[in-house]
Parts: C-alpha cells; sequence; structure tokens
C-alpha cells in the first residue's frame, strides 16, 4: 500500500496496511546504518525541521540522523533560547517556521493535541514526535519493527505494557497498533496509574506484575516519573519498584523463556527494571534505538520523498 | 411613547397565557394584553403575526469582562450580543480586573450599563475579596449598591467554614449564593471530561466527582444554614440527583444550565478546538440526557449561557493552554428552540418559563411575565427564520463559540427593553 497522508500524527487514525508500509519502508532502510557511508540522496534539497518544544535527546537526535542520513537539511528548533522563551505562541511560531517553507516539521510537545493543531495551520508535512500523554507514532512503529525482528509476525502475540500507563502517549501509541496487527494487550501498574476506561482503549487491565507478565511474549515496560511521587499518585519509588520492579527472579518465575524486554528509556535502573534485566539477554532496549532511526528515516522518506515540486 | 404588538402568539408562563394577543406598550411599561386592541394615532404598530412575543429573557450568567479585560468584552458589547440573542437583562460576574467585590467597582458597572448598555445589567459581587477564598468581601455594601447576588464564579470558595459564613451573612440580603461548584482537589489540572474520551487523548481529565462533591457540600450548608444556593452550570448527572433529592427536602436550591452542556458531549474535544474547552467541562451523553429531563421537570430552574468571552489569541493555542469559556449569548436562544424545542424535548412554555419567570423568580427581579403594570421587556421570537450560525457576525467582541457553523429553524426576531426595541433582525 502506499502512503496518502499529508501528516503522521497518531497510531490511532492509521489502517493496518498503513502501519506495514512504514513498518516495511523502514525495515528497508535499515541497512543504511551498516554502510561506511551512511547517505542516501533521497531529500536532497529537503529541509526538516525539528521543533522540539520539550526536552528529548534520543528521539531529536534520532530524527536528526534519519533526516541527515537521506541527505536533507535538518535544522533544530529548541523552545528554550528561542522566541518561545520570549513569549511567542506556539501558533505563531508555527507560522514563522512555516513562512520558511520547510518540507517537514517534526513536534514534540508537553501539550497532547499540539501536532494536530500544526497540522490544521500548515501546508508542511507534520510528524508527532511526542505529544503531552496523547501519542509517539514513531515510539511505536520502532516497536513494532523490534517486535516484528524478533518474532516474525504480529499476529497472535501478547504483550504486557506495565507502569505509568495514565500518563504514558508511548503506551497509547502501543495499544493501538498492536491491536491494528491483531497483537492481544493487557497494561499492568498500580490503580492510580492506570488511567480511567482502560479497557475501552481495547486491552486488558491488571494490577499484579506477576499476573501481567505471565506466558506473555513481550512485556513493555515503563518509565515512572518521579513528579508522580509528589502527585501522590504512588508513596515511594522504594514501594513502586518493590512491586513493580522487573527483575532476573520474577522474569525466571512467570514469564516465558523466549520473553523480549522493552523499554522507550531512558530506563530508571533499580525503579522498573533491575540492572541485570536491562543488560539482559531478553533485553531489546538498545535494538529499539537503532531500530529508531531506520523507522524515522521512513516516515520523513513517505511524508517529504518523491513529492518534490509538487502542491501540498 | 406608545407600542403595539399586533397578533403575535404571546407566552407569557408567570400569566398562564399562550395565545394569540395583542400586547399595548406605554411609558415602558405592560399597559394591556387582550384580543384586537386598538391605540391612538402615532403609535408604533409591530405586526407580529407568526411571531411568538415572550417576556424579556434573562441570562443570570454573563461575564462582561468590564473592567479589565475591555479586549474581550464591554458592557456596550456585550450588552449589545445580549440584545441581539433576545436577552433584556444578563447578570454580570464578579471576576473583572478590579474584582467585584467592592462598591466602588459595583458603581462603576452600573455607570457603564446607564451610559452604554443597551440591555439591563445586574452585578453579581464576589463572595471574598479577590476571589481569594479568604475573607468575606464587603457583602452588605455590594447588596445596597445593587448586586443581585455572590459568587467567585470561575472559582470554588474551597474553605467549607468561610462559604457558611457567607451564606449566613447574605442571608438578610434576599440574594443567593452562586456556586461554581468544583472541588479544585479533584478537578487538578484537568481540562476536559474525565472519561473514554481524555484517556484516549491523554488530556487530563476532570471527573464529575469533582462536581458533585462541591454541589453536594452546598446542599448540606445550605440546609444548615437556611440560605438560598444555587448552583451554576450544572453538568453532571449526580448534581442533577443531588439538587432533585434536596428540593425534595425542602433545601433553598435552585440550579442553572448552559446550552453547551445541554448540547455538546465531551466528544467534540476530539476536533482539539479550545472552544470546546470550559469549566466545567462538556461531560458525557448520559449527562446530557439527564440534564435536559431536568430542565423539563423544574430540577433545573433556569438556562443561563455562562457567556466567556475570550481573544483568538487565547482560544487558537494548545488545548490544555487555553482559557476557559465559551460565547452563549446570540446562539443560545436558536439552538435551544432547535434542538430541544423542535425535537419535542422541552415545551416552548417551559422554555420561555426557564429563560425568563425562573431567572426573575429566583433573583427577585423585575419582571419575568407580562402582567399589566409589568416592565416591558420583551423577546419576539420569529419560529421559522433560518440561521446559520456565523461568528464573524457577532455583535460580541470575542467569537469562542463552539457552535459555528451549525443551522436553526427559530431565532431572535426582536429584542425591547422598557417599551423601546433595542435589536431587531
Amino acid at each position: 500500500m502506499g502512503w496518502t497522508r499529508k501528516d503522521l500524527l497518531t497510531i490511532r487514525e492509521l489502517e493496518p496496511a498503513e502501519i506495514l508500509t512504514l513498518i516495511d519502508t523502514a525495515a528497508s532502510l535499515e541497512e543504511i546504518a551498516g554502510r561506511e557511508i551512511k547517505k542516501v540522496p533521497a531529500l536532497r534539497g529537503k529541509t526538516v525541521v525539528n521543533l522540539f518544544y520539550e526536552n528529548s535527546t534520543r528521539t531529536r537526535t534520532s530524527f536528526e540522523i534519519a533526516g541527515k542520513w537521506l541527505s536533507a537539511d535538518v535544522i533544530n528548533f529548541a523552545a528554550s533560547g528561542s522566541s518561545a522563551a520570549k513569549g511567542e505562541s506556539f501558533v505563531d511560531t508555527a507560522r514563522n517556521i512555516a513562512a520558511m517553507s520547510p518540507n517537514v516539521v517534526v513536534v514534540r510537545h508537553s501539550s497532547s493535541g499540539a501536532p494536530a493543531l500544526l497540522a490544521r495551520e500548515l501546508s508542511c508535512a507534520i510528524v508527532n514526535a511526542g505529544d503531552g500523554a496523547h501519542e509517539h507514532p514513531t515510539q511505536a512503529l520502532l516497536d513494532l519493527l523490534t517486535i516484528r525482528n524478533k518474532k516474525g509476525h504480529f499476529e497472535g502475540l501478547s504483550v504486557a505494557i506495565v507502569g505509568d500507563i495514565a500518563h504514558s502517549r508511548v503506551a497509547r501509541s502501543n495499544i493501538h497498533g498492536m491491536k491494528k496487527l491483531g497483537m492481544t494487550v493487557t497494561v499492568a501498574g498500580p490503580p492510580t496509574l492506570i488511567p480511567p476506561y482502560a479497557q475501552e482503549l481495547g486491552c486488558k487491565v491488571s494490577y499484579r506484575l506477576e499476573d501481567a507478565i505471565r506466558d506473555v511474549d513481550v512485556i513493555m515496560m515503563l518509565r515512572l516519573q518521579q513528579e508522580r511521587m509528589h502527585a501522590g499518585l504512588i508513596p515511594s519509588l522504594r514501594e513502586y519498584s518493590r512491586y513493580w520492579g522487573l527483575t532476573l527472579d520474577r522474569l525466571a518465575a512467570h514469564a516465558r523463556p523466549d520473553v523480549l524486554i522493552m523499554h522507550p528509556g531512558p530506563v530508571n535502573r533499580g525503579v522498573e527494571l533491575s540492572p541485570e534485566v536491562a543488560d539482559g539477554p531478553y533485553s531489546v532496549i538498545l535494538d529499539q534505538v537503532a531500530k529508531g532511526v531506520a523507522v524515522r528515516m521512513a516516515v520523513l522518506l513517505l511524508l517529504a520523498g518523491g513529492r518534490s515540486g509538487e502542491e501540498k | 411613547m406608545t407600542l403595539l404588538i399586533r397578533g403575535g402568539r404571546v407566552i407569557d408562563p408567570a400569566g398562564s397565557v399562550d395565545a394569540v394577543q395583542d400586547v399595548l406598550i406605554e411609558h415602558g411599561k405592560i399597559a394591556r394584553i387582550g384580543g384586537r386592541l386598538t391605540t391612538s394615532q402615532g403609535a408604533t404598530v409591530i405586526d407580529a403575526a407568526g411571531k411568538w412575543v415572550c417576556p424579556g429573557f434573562i441570562d443570570m450568567h454573563v461575564h462582561l469582562r468590564e473592567p479589565g479585560h475591555e479586549y474581550k468584552e464591554t458592557v456596550a458589547t456585550g450588552t449589545r450580543a445580549a440584545a441581539a440573542g433576545g436577552f433584556t437583562a444578563v447578570c454580570c460576574m464578579a471576576n473583572t480586573q478590579p474584582v467585584n467585590d467592592n462598591r466602588a467597582v459595583t458603581d462603576y458597572i452600573r455607570a457603564k450599563a446607564d451610559s452604554e448598555g443597551v440591555v439591563r445589567v445586574y452585578p453579581v459581587g464576589a463572595v471574598t475579596r479577590g476571589l481569594e477564598g479568604k475573607e468575606l468581601a464587603e457583602l452588605a455594601e455590594l447588596a445596597e449598591a445593587g448586586c443581585v447576588a455572590f459568587s467567585d464564579d470561575g472559582k470554588c470558595v474551597m474553605n467549607a467554614e468561610l462559604y457558611r459564613r457567607a451564606m449566613e451573612y447574605t442571608l438578610p440580603f434576599g440574594a443567593p449564593v452562586i456556586s461554581h461548584a468544583e472541588d479544585h482537589t479533584l478537578a487538578r489540572a484537568g481540562c476536559m471530561n474525565e472519561g473514554v474520551v481524555s484517556t484516549e487523548l491523554g488530556l487530563p481529565g476532570i471527573p464529575a466527582a469533582a462536581e458533585d462533591v462541591m454541589v453536594a457540600r452546598d446542599i448540606v450548608l445550605a440546609e444548615l444554614t437556611g440560605a438560598h444556593v444555587h448552583v451554576a452550570h450544572l453538568s453532571t448527572a449526580g448534581a442533577v440527583r443531588l439538587v432533585r433529592d434536596a428540593k425534595a427536602r425542602g433545601v433553598r436550591v435552585t440550579a442553572e444550565v448552559t446550552p453547551h452542556h445541554l448540547l455538546l458531549t465531551e466528544e467534540a474535544v476530539r476536533a482539539w478546538d479550545a472552544n470546546t474547552k470550559m469549566a466545567p467541562p462538556l461531560r458525557t451523553k448520559r449527562d446530557t440526557e439527564a440534564l435536559i429531563e431536568a430542565l423539563a421537570d423544574g430540577t433545573i430552574d433556569c438556562v443561563a449561557t455562562d457567556h466567556a468571552p475570550h481573544a483568538l489569541s487565547e482560544k487558537e493555542g494548545e488545548f490544555d493552554r487555553a482559557a476557559n469559556g465559551v460565547v452563549g449569548l446570540e446562539t443560545a436562544v436558536a439552538l435551544l428552540i432547535d434542538r430541544l424545542v423542535r425535537p419535542g424535548l422541552l415545551p416552548v412554555a417551559t422554555l420561555v418559563s426557564r429563560l425568563s419567570r425562573d431567572p426573575a423568580r429566583l433573583l427577585r427581579l423585575p419582571g419575568g411575565g407580562l402582567g399589566v403594570g409589568a416592565p416591558a421587556d420583551l423577546t419576539l421570537i420569529d419560529p421559522e427564520a433560518v440561521v446559520r450560525i456565523d461568528p464573524a457576525t457577532f455583535k460580541s467582541k470575542s467569537r469562542n463559540t463552539p457552535f459555528a457553523g451549525w443551522t436553526a429553524t427559530g431565532r431572535p426576531w426582536k429584542t425591547i427593553v422598557a417599551g423601546k426595541v433595542v435589536w431587531e433582525s
């Protein structure tokens, strides 16, 4: 299936075939990372603006590398130290950037819906690089690519997503994507970190780690933000780690021997993952990061490639 | 000056009238109502055949934004918006800058209304100084200056002891305390209803319980003090149930509902349009059904718009950072006729009552009925006119409506205040 969308805003709105197009394209681009000269001319003369209103090292770097390997001109615009810090509104900043005619704007924002706002406002392609607790589509795509790479297929696989589901855009994008591709999803965590009506998203809910990880093919651990403690959602990191931290003992006792351990990073070692698990044989955390570049190349290519000179 | 409104369908719930009649107005008051009235030469005659002739509509919950936020609205523009929406009187909330927590501000608003307003303006005084919820405002003097009710609207008085004292202190004035019933600790940073949609969109939610808890508290305090508590912008099925039970027990509690809480649900937020953001937030279909039922059976006493003008710049950005509130004066009547009266959800006489007699009664305002000698405030409606809501045509300074592009059949035709036509379509 070809790609016809102007923007990549959510996984929720994609057809399964569109998700597969993105993943297949990414898979075909993975080999570039192994070349001695990591450069293809696909997006030569195209401009990609990374518009990051929220701190990000991994995602921004990943998009930057992806754009550069495709020969696009990549500009990083961080909200601090920019006009945003001088009080310019989001919409105004966006219009100003649009006036410089970029081909793609990659946006990360702490407000849910900010990329959708840009997509309505600007005629160039918009990529959602994470908005609030809404979606993080490229993270889900790289997670899916990692899973297919290890398991060979999607249909029938079971996944447990564990931790702070309520505040996680990674969880939401993955839930949508995994459901669309025929996987079953269980979300697990203390009830205060599970959003209301989580079942309406099409997943099972578990309040016990041991139950959630039993017999699943994939365990995806989420980062626990320290703020959640201050907001009264959990009593302490110590207690969280005691009941929700994934350790080798727990894995051995309850999980399948061929389970994959995933984490979108950055990992709080000793909180949600013990170091032995993070670095252990089940962990595919670094595969995820590597596949992130391929996925972002695919996204940029499909949104900006082969449309040179076309009116969008 | 004499005005004769001839041949309209007079709908006056206060007088139990619903019949084709003539209305004769002299010296700003209703002089006679009856069949085939005659008048002297030189009187103005309005041929109202096919139109509805109603007591002037009263919107008891409006933000006129003056003083302090004149870039959003002024007394001049807000009262023109009211007139264009069929309202002959508005109550303006105290969250101006400075806050209407002292006589000087009340006097200023009333002077502005006298010199620049086109409909009647009744200020609502603050309950607490600066709306800070810490000390009582000078409530007696505010009442003497003409405030018809007291409210920290926009904020909830979280301190139950202070709110109890406000209810007690205002007992002698015959003016209700109006509650913005929303427990801040439960609402937190929420920016929409907590439910399926907030979970999908990843927006922080405000649970219905944030309202229900506070409505329950205020009902208990009304029972304790014997005061009249009016709950602003009821939005949940749970709050409806609490008010219904309290009324059955004889507690002095009344309530209002806005057109947007009657006609929209949380589903509207999916478009990320900040014109679907307000406090309390849009709820679920179950809630709107309960609200409509409660409006019909009298559990909810009146419709009020919570007209909350904001500049485009406060509404075009990120949803969670956008200002709360929507304008409502110029869309309420048409939408309620089209969406509630036409499908048979609400009898027309009930809608007229909820917009005129009932708010007048609960605030003890003049008007609300068409009895002989009453102020000649009338709202005339063309029940067949089709209107498409176009914010560009608003008299309000602001355009923040969630109803842009909606069409409705039935709309205000002429607005008459003290016998004078202040707006006509």
